[in-house]
C-alpha cells in the first residue's frame, strides 16, 4: 500500500468512506498555507482585501476629519503616535504618508487582490469549465508575495522616510522626491512593497493566460467564453505588458537611492521626468487593470437580472480588447504639465478622447441588455445600475480632463480626486460589491439578507457621492491635491465631503453584519439562487462548489452561445 | 460578402458623418473664436506699444518719477474674489465653478469649458441617468414578465459608436486650439521671470531686469489677516509683473518637482530639476492672483502658496527700479528701444 508517491499525498484518505473524493480537504495548515485549489486562494485573496480595505479606509477616514476644517488639528498627535516627532514638519510629512499608503493600498492590495485573485481565481476556472488553474503553485505564491508586499509596506510606516517616519511620496512615487528627496529605510521598502506585489501579479497574469487559452472546457470557444472571463484575459495581458515597466522604473528609483545611479537626476545626465513616462506607462494600463474585471462582473449580472444575453456580445469583448490596447498609448495625460511639448499635448489630448468610444459602447450595451428584459432588482443589480450611473459620472469628467489645455487648470486639484474616485471609489468597488453579492452565494453555501445589502447600497451610494461630488467643486475653485490644509474658502466644501465619509463609514457596518448573518443564520443557498439568467458554469455546481471540480469536463454546445440569434435552451 | 458591404457601408458612413460634423462645427468654432481672437488683438495692440514707450520716458526725464514711485511702492490690497478661491458663504455658485479668468486663453478654455464640455457631459450623464431609470420603470419584472431574446441590432451598435465619435471631434476643435495658443512663442521683448521652486518657498529672478531676485515665503495666518490679504495664500514678497504686457515664465526646481500654478490665469507649469520650462503668460489687468503649489514636494507643500501682481507696466519699472534693477536697454541712455529686445532669449527655446 505504501507506495512512495502515497507518501507525499496530501489527499490521504482517513477512512471517510462516505465523503467523496472531489470533497474531500486537507488538513488546516496544508489547507490554507500550501493551497494549491482556486477557490481557497480566491478566498484567501478576498479576505486579505477587505482586511486591506479597512487598512486603507480608515487611513482616508483620518484624512476625511482632518480635512473638515483648516489648519492642522490631528497630524501632530499621529505623527506621536507612529514614532515620530513633535515638530511641524514631522506632523505634515505623516498626512503625505497617509496619502502614499492610503493609495497604495487601495490599489495594490484593495481592489487588485479582489477582483484578480479573489473573483479571477474563484471563477475563470468555473466559467471555462476547467479543474483548476494551470499552474496551482503559482497561484499559491502569488497570493502570499502579495501578502509580502503588504507587510513590506506596513513596516515601512515605522521607519524614517525622511521629514518623519513613513514613505511620504505619494503613490506614484515621483523622483527626486522619492530618491534624494527622502532620506531613510522607508521608501526603500515602499518600493520593496511594490516589487513583491508586482511579481505577485505578474505570476498570476501568466496564470490566467495560461488556464484560459489551454484549459476551456471543449466546446467553449474563445467567442463562447463569459464575459467576466474576456474581461480577465485582457487584465492579464495588461498585467503582463504593463507591471515590467513599474519593476525596472522602481529598480531604477532603488539604485539611485542606494547605489549611486542617476536615472532619474538632471545632475548626472538623468532626467526625472523619465521616471514619469515609465510609471504613467505601467500607471495608465494599471487604472483599467482595476476596472475591466469589474466591467466583466456587471455584464455577468446585468444579463443575469434582466433572464437575458448580454446584448452584443462581440463587441462587449472587443469593447475591452480595445480600451486595453488604447490604454497603453495614452499615458501622458498624467503629465500634461510635465513641459511636454505642443505636438505630444495635441496627440494625447486626442488618444485619450478616443477611450470614450468603447467605454461608451459599454454603457449603452448594458442598457440595451436591460431593454425589453425582465428585470429583477437584487441585490447584486441594484449596486450594477449603480456602477453604470456613477461610472459614466467618472468617465464624462475624464474627457474634460482629456483636454490638454483644460488640465492646465485642473491638473491635481481635487477635480482630478472626484474624477478618479469615481471611476475607482464608485465605479470598480461597486463592481465588487455588485460581485460580492453575485457570487457570495455561490463561494459560502449561505444567502445573505437583501434587506441589509439594499441598505448598504443605498447608504453608500448616498455616503460616496457626499464626499466625491463637492471634490468637483473644489477642484474647479483651484484646491489642491495632496493638502493636508488649505484657505479658508473651501472649508464649506471641505466640510460636506467628511460628512459624506461618515455616511460610507456607517454604511459599511451593513455589509459587515450581512456577512455574519448570512455565515451564521444565511439560508442555504442551492446550486443557482439566481434563477434562469444565470446561465455561466459555475450555478451548474453546487453552493459551495466541491473541492475539486469538473473531473469530468463539461461539453459546450449551442446553448452557451451568447452572441448568436439561436434560441436559448439552458 | 454581406458583412464586406456593410464593413464599406459603415466606413462610408463614418467618413460623411465625420466630415459633415466638421463642417458644422468650423463655422460655430470660428465664431465662437471670435471674440477670444479680437480680444487679443486689442490687447496686443497696445501691449508692444506700452513695451516700446515704457523705456522712453525713462531715457528722457527718469530720476525723479521714478524714483519717487519706488520710494512709495506699498504692495497692492488684493480685491475680494478676484485671483483667490470664493467661499460658499460669499457667493455659493462662484464655489463651486472656475474662479474668474485674467488671460485671454484662460478665458477661451473657460468658454471651451462653459459652453461645450459642460453641456456635453452634462446631457450624456443625464441621458444614462434617463435611459436607466426609463429601463427600470419599463422593463421590471412585473412590468415585463417575458424578456425579449435580442442580443443584436446593427443600426443600433453603429449608432453609439459614431455619434461619441462625432461629439468628440467636436470637443476636439476648440481643444487642439486652445493648446495651440497656450503654446505660442513669447515675442522677443517679453518680460521674463524664472520662478524656481525651493522646499518650500519659490525664488523669482529678473535676468532681463538686472537679475533682480524675489525670495517668496507664506506669510502666517495672523500676519496675512493683518494686511488683508487671504491665509495661506498671502506671501511676503510677491512676483511682481507688468500687466498687459506678453511675460515669458520660466520654471525649474532646484530639489525637488514643484509645480507653479496660479488658477486664475489658468496656469500651471511643473518645476523640475535639471529641466528649465517654458510658457506665455499675458496678465490682462493690474490685480493680486494667488495660486499654490501643485506637485506634491515634501511636508510643506501646502504651505509655498504664489503670489503674482501685476502691475501697470510703469509701476512696474518703479518697482524694478526699488528693487535695485533696470529696465532692459535703460542702462545705456543712447541704446534706446532697439536695444530692448536684444537680452530676451531665442524664442526658439520655447519647446
Amino acid at each position: 500500500m505504501a507506495t512512495t508517491a502515497e507518501g507525499f499525498d496530501i489527499h490521504q484518505d482517513h477512512g471517510h468512506g462516505a465523503e467523496t473524493h472531489a470533497d474531500h480537504k486537507p488538513g488546516f495548515f496544508v489547507r490554507w498555507f500550501m493551497s494549491t485549489n482556486h477557490k481557497d486562494i480566491g478566498t484567501m485573496y478576498l479576505i486579505f482585501a477587505v482586511i486591506a480595505g479597512i487598512v486603507g479606509g480608515a487611513i482616508s477616514g483620518i484624512m476625511r476629519v482632518e480635512l473638515a476644517e483648516p489648519g492642522i488639528q490631528y497630524l501632530q498627535w499621529w505623527a506621536q503616535f507612529m514614532g515620530g516627532g513633535n515638530d511641524m514638519n514631522t506632523a505634515l510629512h505623516m498626512w503625505n504618508v497617509f496619502i502614499t499608503a492610503h493609495g497604495l493600498i487601495m490599489v495594490f492590495f484593495m481592489v487588485m487582490p479582489a477582483m484578480i485573485g479573489g473573483f479571477g481565481n474563484w471563477f475563470v476556472p468555473l466559467m471555462i469549465g476547467a479543474p483548476d488553474m494551470a499552474f496551482p503553485r503559482m497561484n499559491n505564491v502569488s497570493f502570499w508575495l502579495t501578502v509580502a508586499g503588504f507587510f513590506s509596506l506596513l513596516f515601512s510606516l515605522f521607519v524614517p522616510g525622511g521629514s518623519g517616519p513613513g514613505a511620504g511620496t505619494g503613490w506614484t512615487v515621483y523622483a527626486p522626491l522619492s530618491t534624494s528627496g527622502s532620506v531613510g529605510p522607508a521608501v526603500d521598502f515602499a518600493i520593496f512593497s511594490l516589487h513583491l506585489a508586482g511579481a505577485g501579479s505578474i505570476l498570476g497574469a501568466t496564470n490566467f493566460i495560461t488556464t484560459i487559452f489551454n484549459m476551456r472546457a471543449p466546446g467553449m470557444t474563445l467567442h463562447k467564453m463569459p464575459l467576466f472571463v474576456w474581461s480577465m484575459l485582457v487584465t492579464a495581458f495588461l498585467l503582463l505588458l504593463a507591471l515590467p515597466v513599474l519593476a525596472a522604473a522602481i529598480t531604477m528609483l532603488l539604485t539611485d537611492r542606494n547605489f549611486g545611479t542617476t536615472f532619474f537626476d538632471a545632475a548626472g545626465g538623468g532626467d526625472p521626468v523619465l521616471y514619469q513616462h515609465l510609471f504613467w506607462f505601467f500607471g495608465h494600463p494599471e487604472v483599467y487593470i482595476m476596472i475591466l474585471p469589474g466591467f466583466g462582473m456587471i455584464s455577468q449580472i446585468v444579463a443575469t437580472f434582466s433572464k437575458k444575453p448580454v446584448f452584443g456580445y462581440l463587441g462587449m469583448a472587443y469593447a475591452m480588447v480595445a480600451i486595453g490596447v488604447v490604454g497603453f498609448i495614452v499615458w501622458a495625460h498624467h503629465m500634461y504639465t510635465s513641459g511636454l511639448d505642443v505636438n505630444t499635448k495635441m496627440y494625447f489630448t486626442a488618444a485619450t478622447m478616443v477611450i470614450a468610444v468603447p467605454t461608451g459602447v459599454k454603457i449603452f450595451s448594458w442598457i440595451a441588455t436591460m431593454w425589453g428584459g425582465s428585470l429583477s432588482f437584487k441585490s447584486p443589480m441594484v449596486w450594477s445600475l449603480g456602477f453604470i450611473f456613477l461610472f459614466t459620472v467618472g468617465g464624462v469628467t475624464g474627457v474634460v480632463l482629456a483636454n490638454g489645455g483644460i488640465d492646465d487648470n485642473l491638473h491635481d486639484t481635487y477635480y482630478v480626486v472626484a474624477h478618479f474616485h469615481y471611476v475607482l471609489s464608485m465605479g470598480a468597488v461597486f463592481s465588487l460589491f455588485a460581485g460580492f453579492y453575485y457570487w457570495f452565494p455561490k463561494m459560502s453555501g449561505r444567502m445573505h439578507s437583501e434587506l441589509l445589502s439594499h441598505i448598504h447600497f443605498w447608504t453608500f451610494f448616498v455616503g460616496v457621492n457626499v464626499i466625491f461630488f463637492p471634490q468637483h467643486f473644489l477642484g474647479m475653485q483651484g484646491m489642491p491635491r495632496r493638502y493636508p490644509d488649505y484657505p479658508e474658502a473651501f472649508t464649506f466644501w471641505h466640510e460636506i465631503s467628511t460628512y459624506g465619509y461618515y455616511i460610507m463609514a456607517g454604511s459599511m457596518i451593513f455589509f459587515f453584519v450581512n456577512i455574519g448573518y448570512a455565515l451564521v443564520a444565511g439560508r442555504k443557498a442551492g446550486a443557482n439562487p439566481w434563477g434562469e439568467g444565470a446561465t455561466t458554469l459555475e450555478w451548474t455546481l453546487s453552493s459551495p462548489p466541491p473541492y475539486h471540480q469538473f473531473e469530468t469536463l463539461p461539453v459546450i454546445t449551442d446553448s452557451n452561445d451568447y452572441h448568436d440569434h439561436r434560441p436559448v435552451t439552458a | 460578402m454581406m458583412m464586406g458591404q456593410m464593413h464599406t457601408r459603415m466606413k462610408l458612413a463614418t467618413l460623411a458623418a465625420l466630415a459633415a460634423a466638421m463642417a458644422l462645427f468650423a463655422p460655430v468654432g470660428a465664431a465662437a473664436q471670435d471674440p477670444a481672437v479680437s480680444a487679443p488683438a486689442m490687447m496686443a495692440a497696445p501691449a508692444p506699444g506700452v513695451a516700446a514707450s515704457a523705456p522712453a520716458p525713462d531715457g528722457a526725464a527718469p530720476a525723479p518719477a521714478v524714483a519717487e514711485a519706488a520710494s512709495t511702492y506699498t504692495p497692492m490690497a488684493p480685491t475680494k474674489g478676484k485671483g483667490m478661491p470664493t467661499s460658499f458663504q460669499d457667493d455659493p455658485l462662484k464655489s463651486i465653478t472656475f474662479q474668474d479668468q485674467y488671460s485671454d486663453n484662460g478665458e477661451y478654455a473657460l468658454w471651451m469649458h462653459n459652453v461645450i464640455l459642460m453641456p456635453v457631459i452634462t446631457v450624456i450623464s443625464l441621458l444614462v441617468l434617463g435611459l436607466l431609470l426609463y429601463v427600470v420603470a419599463r422593463f421590471n419584472r412585473k412590468a415585463n414578465p417575458v424578456a425579449s431574446r435580442t442580443t443584436h441590432n446593427t443600426m443600433i451598435e453603429v449608432v453609439w459608436t459614431i455619434v461619441p465619435v462625432i461629439i468628440l471631434v467636436i470637443i476636439a476643435v476648440p481643444s487642439i486650439t486652445l493648446l495651440a495658443r497656450q503654446y505660442e512663442t513669447p515675442p522677443a521683448d517679453a518680460v521674463t521671470i524664472k520662478a524656481t521652486g525651493y522646499q518650500w518657498y519659490w525664488g523669482y529672478t529678473y535676468p532681463d531686469h538686472g537679475e533682480i531676485e524675489v525670495i517668496s515665503n507664506m506669510l502666517s495666518d495672523e500676519e496675512a489677516l493683518k494686511r488683508g490679504e487671504p491665509g495661506q495664500l498671502a506671501v511676503d514678497n510677491r512676483m511682481v509683473v507688468p500687466a498687459g504686457v506678453p511675460l515669458r515664465i520660466q520654471t525649474t526646481g532646484s530639489d525637488v518637482i514643484h509645480a507653479f500654478a496660479v488658477p486664475s490665469l489658468w496656469f500651471k507649469m511643473d518645476a523640475v530639476p535639471g529641466r528649465l520650462n517654458e510658457k506665455m503668460l499675458t496678465i490682462k489687468e493690474p490685480g493680486v492672483y494667488y495660486g499654490q503649489c501643485s506637485e506634491l514636494c515634501g511636508a510643506r507643500h501646502a504651505y509655498m502658496p504664489i503670489a503674482i501682481e501685476a502691475l501697470p507696466p510703469a509701476e512696474f519699472a518703479a518697482w524694478v527700479k526699488a528693487q535695485g534693477g533696470s529696465m532692459p536697454g535703460q542702462d545705456g541712455a543712447e541704446v534706446g528701444v532697439e536695444a530692448a529686445a536684444a537680452p530676451a532669449a531665442a524664442p526658439a527655446a520655447a519647446r
